[in-house]
């Protein structure tokens, strides 16, 4: 086990900076340089074409509608965009890149120069957007017998679906000045970005299919320094809470490191999920020569300002001002929006309220009930099997007193188990309230019956007993009952 | 020799068109033709002569039928092995690929089929079209039908001899430095470089991609016009396809004057290391184009002196990415994939097996040219000198339409001569790189004899004037048919197939 620094203790030594690069897998319909099919899944190297897999004399063509997302993503990030810019080669070797060159963008990005300012705790953040670039992203190796790396490995698979995949990488500058609010900051910053490509419509933004991964960079140097310190890059983190994990972890690591008298090896890092530490991966001691240069296969890509401004035109309301008149439409405190904000699940409270139900009931729901839902199988919570259309029509249900809180949780088991809708479920489950007099009056009687010193008590005005059967006429009806009429039931029964 | 295989693809057209020939007739005289002329000159690397024979069938089955077939359906044709082809192998001249089917047709082989012309094979070529003397080939090198001790030219050999010998009338060719046009003038035959953009590079295996054009490669000016318009215009698998109308290349093919043409003589390419044959051979055609109405003027490109060692960083810089995908695993070669050797080790085995000499060099000089340090010495500069290149046609073409040089500045020298010294070796090409790197129109035309061997006259037109390329080539053609016969075809040598020592 690797030695740790106290984390409150090493910032009174050391300053962090932090480097994000976010990938985001675009949406499109097609893949990046040819036409087949961007989907995720799928029987192995079923989605695959001459282009894709960069088969001898192949050519690309790039798809315009990724340029278009790769526009927008720039513009809501408050970048320029370049007027004239071209895809590159980066040549190197790797079994699951199919030319032995990624097609890229290296010093002709995009978009570049942006900037996203992040509330965290009450205080506001800039953090600069160095450039988001366009590429495509690799196969999908997995590496069999040994380590399950590629070292040691007996034989590799091999899957090209997701070769030419649209990819847009968005890299920040180093973002100075969090100081313990660092992986805060960082995970604010790509839920920021998770919500943004979301709201553009142009990346499912599924962390944990890796539609949108992090790596992350941190260093740290001396307060009062006036260089960076030695950065080490974690790869692939795969979710809001791990990208917060992964960089506590790595100041704690390298401040012991640090405090020893030792250096930080320049590397990146495997982050593992189970303890939340990090391992050191590739060791990157030497610069690596990609041998970029212009991609001859490609015309360059040149938007014309006319074409930018309508892009414009169709940009979602930006997030901070979204949130601000969300909060103030629904009333809530800052704890309560906050909450609605950190579980991911804004856009679909905002969208169950827009099905009927009340800001309050929309975030019981998702923040209590679905948020660790969403926790315990490890989706995000826009995955889950259920809408916000029938999350408002669980709370109709209550709403209508055929259901109750409690029984309302197993309407949404039934209905993240695909039994159907909320009526549904309370249909096939048998579930709603029993609200008939008779039978809810039967049950009184023999709760009464089977418990004479209760009904004794309450008899001589000890009103606040009456919880106790009220209890056991609830068991007896398996909580299907109707808690306010089994009261009145008692009550009259004993007056 | 069979009469028929001596006729123009034109003339056989029309001669099909008209009921008195068959695509089948004509297949089984070029195969005959080929059969007894390939042990000698190795120009085709792969025959079908089965699946010719059924495509000129099919031919002959539609004209029978009553289809409007294209002028060239049913005409017989050889492609350079460096096009992607579903029914036969696709080596490149290439260890690296022996035996490689590919699962999909390039757009110029998919083109001649929907046209309706027999393929019959695939010709030899260098080595993934490295090299002015197709002696790079791992298959072997091909010999020069007007003498077989001599190189055909480099790369588009294959094509050019297959052609020259009669074996087809017609081939293509790619040109990424002088690839049709320098093999066109050493073997007496038409090699057109289209304007960069203007027939689809989908399906051709790259060499240099932004210097690679697909091209014609006949034994007439007409024929060669007829070829490009079947595999020429838009495509949308290459995205510098130029997406415009292609002027009438046939029509000017047929212009009988060259009244009001403006030609320049580029000054740079005359003089010292041109033989006194090219030069005598040359300044007569210019004659007889001043004698068909063309002004003729001396124009200086300076920049075309540097046109040569640019070309030598920008090339091999842009082959040695693209060759990186060649690395023993998903097709081709795989060397030393015996269970002792890692992945990494069988990668290296199989390019050290699979790639040649002249391969591994330039992978090397390219790697090095684009490496962190030296991209601005080499790869930057050379840009550079291209964009001085582009500038000075742009100057020329102000004054003048097209301009003319000698497609090389030696007719085709002998086999080993120049193998062990590749800067020799480069100067092949000297003349007709500079249309290469500015991306715009050139050919070769046969204009004489010297010593017995073809000379050829080089024409360059800007970017998209492809048809002044055919009005300067067919009036030459014609000036010189009355001296020559039509063309060269009375003077060709008799290959002696007992002659060649392998």
């Amino acid at each position: 086990m690797t030695e740790l620094a106290d984390y409150d203790d090493l910032l009174t030594r050391y300053e962090p900076a932090l480097g994000l690069e976010v990938h985001v897998e675009l949406n499109t319909a097609t893949k990046m340089f040819c036409g087949c099919a961007n989907e995720f899944g799928g029987e192995p190297n079923t989605h695959t074409c001459p282009v894709c897999l960069g088969l001898p004399g192949s050519l690309p063509v790039i798809n315009g509608k990724a340029v278009e997302s790769a526009i927008r993503i720039g513009l809501a990030l408050n970048c320029s965009i370049a007027s004239w810019c071209r895809m590159a080669r980066k040549n190197y070797f790797y079994p699951d890149m199919t030319k032995n060159f990624q097609t890229s963008q290296y010093d002709e990005p995009i978009a570049f120069d942006g900037y996203v300012d992040l509330e965290v705790d009450g205080e506001t953040y800039r953090v600069e957007v160095e450039r988001a670039h366009m590429e495509e992203d690799a196969g999908k190796a997995t590496h069999v017998g040994g380590s399950g790396r590629i070292t040691g490995a007996d034989y590799s698979l091999i899957d090209y679906n997701r070769a030419g995949v649209p990819l847009i990488e968005i890299v920040t500058k180093p973002i100075l000045g969090t100081g313990d609010k660092a992986p805060q900051v960082a995970r604010a910053y790509v839920a920021h970005l998770r919500e943004l490509v979301k709201a553009l419509g142009v990346s499912d933004a599924r962390m944990e299919q890796g539609s949108l991964r992090c790596d992350a960079n941190i260093s740290l140097a001396p307060i009062g320094a006036d260089r960076l310190g030695t950065r080490t890059e974690t790869k692939n983190v795969n979710s809001l809470r791990s990208v917060e994990t992964a960089i506590s972890y790595e100041m704690t690591r390298q401040a012991a490191i640090l405090d020893d008298g030792g250096r930080i090896k320049q590397e990146t890092r495997h982050f593992h999920e189970a303890d939340g530490t990090t391992s050191p991966g590739r060791s990157k001691e030497e610069a690596e020569d990609y041998r970029y240069f212009a991609e001859p296969d490609l015309m360059p890509i040149a938007p014309s300002a006319e074409w930018v401004e309508e892009l414009r035109a169709t940009l979602p309301e930006p997030p901070a001002e979204r949130r601000r008149r969300l909060q103030a439409a629904w009333g809530f405190s800052d704890i309560d929006f906050g909450a609605v904000v950190n579980s991911g699940a804004l856009t679909l409270v905002e969208e169950t309220v827009q099905a009927g139900a009340t800001p309050a009931a929309a975030r019981k729901w998702w923040v209590t009930e679905l948020a660790r839902r969403a926790n315990e199988t490890g989706v995000e919570i826009d995955a889950l099997a259920i809408t916000p259309a029938q999350v408002a029509g669980v709370q109709a249900l209550v709403d209508e007193g055929r259901v109750n809180d409690k029984l309302a949780r197993q309407v949404i088991d039934g209905v993240l188990a695909g039994e159907g809708e909320p009526a549904e479920v309370v249909e096939k489950r048998g579930l709603a309230v029993v609200s008939d007099t008779g039978a809810l009056s039967a049950a009184v009687d023999d709760v009464i019956a089977k418990n004479p010193d209760v009904a004794a008590k309450i008899r001589d005005g000890k009103v606040a007993a009456a919880g106790a059967l009220i209890g056991q006429v609830m068991k007896a009806m398996r909580g299907q009952a109707d808690a306010a009429k089994v009261r009145e039931l008692i009550l009259e029964k004993l007056a | 020799m069979d009469e028929l295989i001596r006729l123009s693809a034109a003339e056989l057209g029309r001669r099909m068109a008209a009921g008195e020939l068959t695509s089948e007739e004509l297949t089984r005289a070029c195969l005959a033709r080929i059969e007894a002329l390939n042990p000698t000159l190795n120009a085709f690397l792969h025959v079908d002569a089965e699946g010719a024979l059924a495509a000129a069938r099919a031919v002959d089955a539609r004209r029978a039928a009553g289809d409007e077939l294209g002028p060239l359906a049913g005409v017989p044709i050889g492609v350079k092995d460096n096009y992607c082809t579903t029914d036969m192998p696709t080596t490149c001249g290439s260890r690296m690929l022996q035996g490689w089917i590919p699962p999909y047709d390039a757009t110029v082989v998919k083109r001649l089929r929907e046209a309706g012309l027999v393929i019959v094979g695939k010709t030899n070529m260098d080595e993934f079209a490295m090299g002015s003397s197709t002696e790079t080939s791992f298959y072997g090198p091909t010999r020069n039908p007007w003498d077989t001790d001599r190189i055909p030219g480099g790369s588009g050999g294959g094509s050019a001899a297959a052609v020259a010998s009669f074996m087809v009338p017609l081939a293509v060719g790619s040109d990424t430095g002088g690839s049709i046009r320098q093999p066109g003038a050493v073997t007496g035959t038409v090699g057109v470089k289209p304007t960069y953009g203007g027939v689809s590079r989908y399906g051709l295996v790259a060499m240099a991609s932004s210097l690679d054009q697909p091209g014609p490669c006949t034994r007439s000016t007409e024929d060669a016009a007829l070829l490009q318009a079947v595999i020429g215009g838009y495509d949308a698998h290459d995205s510098a396809s130029l997406n415009m109308p292609v002027p009438d290349l046939i029509a000017a093919a047929q212009a009988a004057d060259l009244t009001g043409v403006r030609i320049g003589v580029v000054t740079e390419f005359q003089g010292e290391g041109y033989e006194r044959g090219v030069l005598e051979r040359f300044a007569e055609a210019v004659e007889l184009l001043r004698a068909a109405g063309a002004e003729i003027f001396e124009v200086s490109c300076p920049a075309f002196t540097y046109a040569l060692p640019a070309y030598y960083l920008i090339q091999p810089a842009e082959l040695s990415s693209n060759l990186a995908r060649f690395d023993g695993m998903r097709y081709g070669l795989r060397a030393g994939d015996d269970g002792t050797h890692s992945a990494e080790q069988v990668m290296n085995l199989s390019r050290e097996e699979g790639f040649g000499r002249e391969a591994k060099r330039r992978i090397i000089i390219g790697t090095y040219a684009l490496s962190a340090g030296y991209y601005d010495a080499y790869y930057g500069s050379a840009q550079k000198v291209r964009t001085l290149i582009q500038a000075d046609f742009t100057k020329a073409f102000e004054t003048v339409d097209v301009l003319i040089s000698p497609t090389t500045p030696t007719v085709a020298f002998r086999i080993g001569e120049r193998m062990s010294d590749p800067m020799s070796m480069y100067l092949a090409d000297l003349c007709t790189i500079p249309s290469n790197m500015a991306g715009n129109a050139s050919a070769s035309f046969p204009c004489g004899l010297s010593d017995g061997l073809p000379v050829g006259l080089q024409v360059m037109a800007p970017p998209m004037a492809d048809e002044r390329l055919y009005r300067v080539g067919g009036v030459l053609e014609r000036a010189l048919e009355s001296a020559w016969g039509h063309p060269l075809l009375d003077v060709l040598p008799t290959i002696d197939t007992q002659a060649v020592t392998a």
